[in-house]
């Protein structure tokens, strides 16, 4: 298993390496110039100072390989010494956003919490909401709450996050006034009122993304129960003389876990991307919302290091759901 | 199954022989989700590609237009009019047009690179290590940024040469095709794996077809029932991927209705007129929820397992 773990970690280096290479070269053509957010009364010889200075002029090996060494390196030591108070990355360059001529990765330390708290939290509501409904779907099959549990969970996944969305702020924002349509960012959770006023804002977003989630996390749970529930080991549990309450929460329910979990883990990169669309519709300033605003103002390094981010969050928790799999099904062996 | 329908009919022609498609047909037909999903599917088809012939715009002036614009639903306007005057029943046609067709041709594109990519990896043996990776490889991109990046880079260069409206079609249908290839190509590849060693092969092998034809004659056909599932659902998403495009404001320009564009047009109006955005939605959604229930129902049709029970 360690082995496994090891080899795959070894593998996923020159996945990532060549995913960064596509991701920099691809951004990395596009048609804008990093000058158009410089103002046009700045003389010719000062602007062409700046791009100088911002390193533009470089052959674009040479900015890739210094983009690939911030990244991996300089930022790393970056974020080590801001939690230990060191300064081993004094004086090293860092990626530079052509926005706001900081760097990237403070853009990202700033906009990461609110990303976290909604779709964290949708997530694990979508999961709590779709565990049990494949359990129950998958124990009475085809019973009137299963053929609507299908039905609820075609139309979940069906119906786009940004029409749904949008419904629910014509609905309880416009018409009943109840949520606020707007998330509020700089909302401070103080004391019971502010966080009241959290709660209501995170309503919509969660249930949103929460609802799209469990759709098609139920199905699996279903159809993982209704595999496990056909074995033999469940009859002979029954035949023991167990109470349906332990043959179905302790024994199968235990077993239909591990490939669901390996879903969960699977879905927490896309729910990031899926998040790009959430957080459009209710003004969400996270991660997805700084990625929007800097492919519309050509800020190419926030672009790179950003998708890069998701890049390396897809391919760590394919890692993840693989080894978890392996950890808990003994019947899974890696050579 | 076949004895009955047999005995049903003239006992006389008991061995009429029955086509796999025909098999198929039957046992779609007792999925009564995917037999309303065909339904709703066809009106909504029709509603866009015959509309817009039966149903004609006024030739009105501009200032008659001016005066015309946010009117409430009326027999004239069934749906009203947007915030230009513009017929907005007539813009739902047409924008179905392009949300449908973008979700054709994107299947296409998208199933004909994962039928390639499948064969080849399925076929031969020295190609599948290598073909493979690249499907990792491609499953590990972060896809909806790099559509953005993708739609940011070539929009200007691509509307140059086909103009705004076909250089952005074009370039929408070729990014979701190349983004979401894929599943079908994992999916060809078991099965072509699987059907090479099947005995048929060996003996079309044994008499000296080439490996071309083999391919195209033998091999092909047979993974035909997964592919068209596959492709039943890369429809539904290409749609949907498209509506996201446009929703986030890097798809199709202004002048050009897709739902959705609509939608995101109508988000500025939303709070007067809500009807606007719900409309294009419904259609969005609906158009999906239906093809995913036919994908469904084909699933089982095509299933010989389930065929015939």
């Amino acid at each position: 298993m360690l082995t496994y773990i090891i080899r795959r970690l070894l593998l996923a280096i020159p996945t990532l390496l060549l995913i960064s290479l596509v991701i920099f070269f691809l951004v990395d053509l596009a048609p804008g110039s990093p000058a158009s957010e410089i103002p046009l009364t700045v003389p010719a010889e000062v602007r062409a100072k700046i791009l100088e200075s911002m390193g533009v002029n470089d052959p674009v090996y040479v900015r890739y390989l210094l983009w690939l060494k911030q990244f991996v390196w300089v930022e790393p030591l970056n974020l080590f010494d801001h939690w230990f108070g060191t300064t081993y990355a004094e004086g090293q360059q860092r990626i530079i956003s052509y926005q706001t001529r900081g760097p990237v990765f403070d853009i990202i330390g700033q906009r990461i919490p609110q990303t976290l708290t909604v779709i964290g939290t949708a997530y694990l509501v979508g999961v709590l909401i779709a565990i049990p409904i494949g359990i129950y779907s998958a124990y009475r099959q085809y019973s009137w709450f299963d053929q609507a549990g299908t039905f609820v969970a075609m139309v979940g996944f069906s119906v786009p996050t940004f029409f749904t969305g949008v419904l629910l702020i014509v609905i309880f924002a416009v018409k009943l006034q109840w949520f606020p349509s707007i998330y509020d960012t700089t909302l401070k959770v103080t004391d019971w009122a502010s966080f009241m006023k959290q709660v209501k804002q995170m309503v919509m977003p969660v249930t949103v993304l929460a609802l799209f989630n469990a759709a098609t996390l139920s199905r699996y749970m279903r159809s993982s129960m209704l595999e496990n529930l056909g074995q033999d080991y469940v009859r002979t549990a029954r035949a023991k003389g167990m109470s349906e309450r332990t043959v179905v929460l302790r024994h199968v329910l235990r077993n239909s876990l591990i490939p669901v979990v390996t879903v969960i883990a699977l879905g927490i990169p896309g729910i990031f991307g899926g998040a790009i669309i959430t957080e459009q519709v209710f003004k969400i300033n996270g991660l997805g919302a700084a990625l929007i605003g800097a492919i519309h103002a050509n800020d190419l390094p926030t672009v790179q290091t950003l998708a890069f981010i998701f890049a390396v969050l897809i391919v760590t928790f394919n890692l993840i759901a693989d080894a978890l799999y392996g950890l808990l099904d003994p019947r899974i062996r890696y050579a | 199954m076949r004895d009955t329908a047999g005995t049903q009919a003239k006992p006389v022609r008991m061995e009429r022989p029955r086509s796999q498609w025909r098999d198929v047909w039957d046992q779609f037909k007792t999925h009564k989700g995917a037999l309303v999903g065909m339904t709703v599917l066809a009106l909504l088809v029709a509603f866009v590609v015959i509309g817009p012939f039966v149903w004609h715009e006024e030739k009105l002036t501009t200032t008659q237009t001016y005066l015309n614009k946010n009117k409430p639903p009326s027999l004239t306007y069934p749906l009203g009019t947007d915030h230009l005057g513009r017929d907005f029943f007539l813009r739902m046609m047409e924008g179905g047009r392009v949300s449908i067709a973008v979700g054709l041709v994107a299947m296409t594109i998208s199933i004909f690179i994962g039928t390639t990519v499948g064969m080849l990896s399925g076929f031969f043996k020295r190609l599948d290590g290598p073909l493979m990776r690249l499907t990792d490889l491609f499953l590990s991109l972060p896809l909806l940024p790099l559509l953005l990046v993708m739609v940011m880079l070539f929009r200007d260069a691509l509307a140059r040469i086909f103009g705004p409206e076909l250089g952005t079609f074009v370039l929408i249908v070729i990014a979701i095709g190349v983004t979401s290839w894929m599943p079908a190509a994992r999916i060809v590849r078991g099965e072509v794996l699987a059907l090479k060693e099947r005995e048929f092969v060996l003996a079309a092998r044994s008499l000296g077809t080439p490996n071309r034809r083999l391919i195209l004659r033998h091999v092909l056909p047979n993974v035909v029932s997964p592919v068209m599932v596959a492709a039943t659902l890369d429809i539904a998403s290409a749609i949907i991927t498209e509506s996201a495009l446009s929703f986030l404001g890097l798809g199709f320009p202004p002048d050009f209705p897709t739902w959705g564009r609509l939608l995101f047009d109508g988000l500025s109006y939303m709070q007067q007129y809500p009807e606007r955005v719900i409309w294009p939605g419904l259609a969005i959604s609906l158009t999906v929820l239906a093809v995913n229930y036919i994908g469904d129902g084909l699933r089982d049709a095509l299933d010989p397992r389930i065929r015939g029970r």
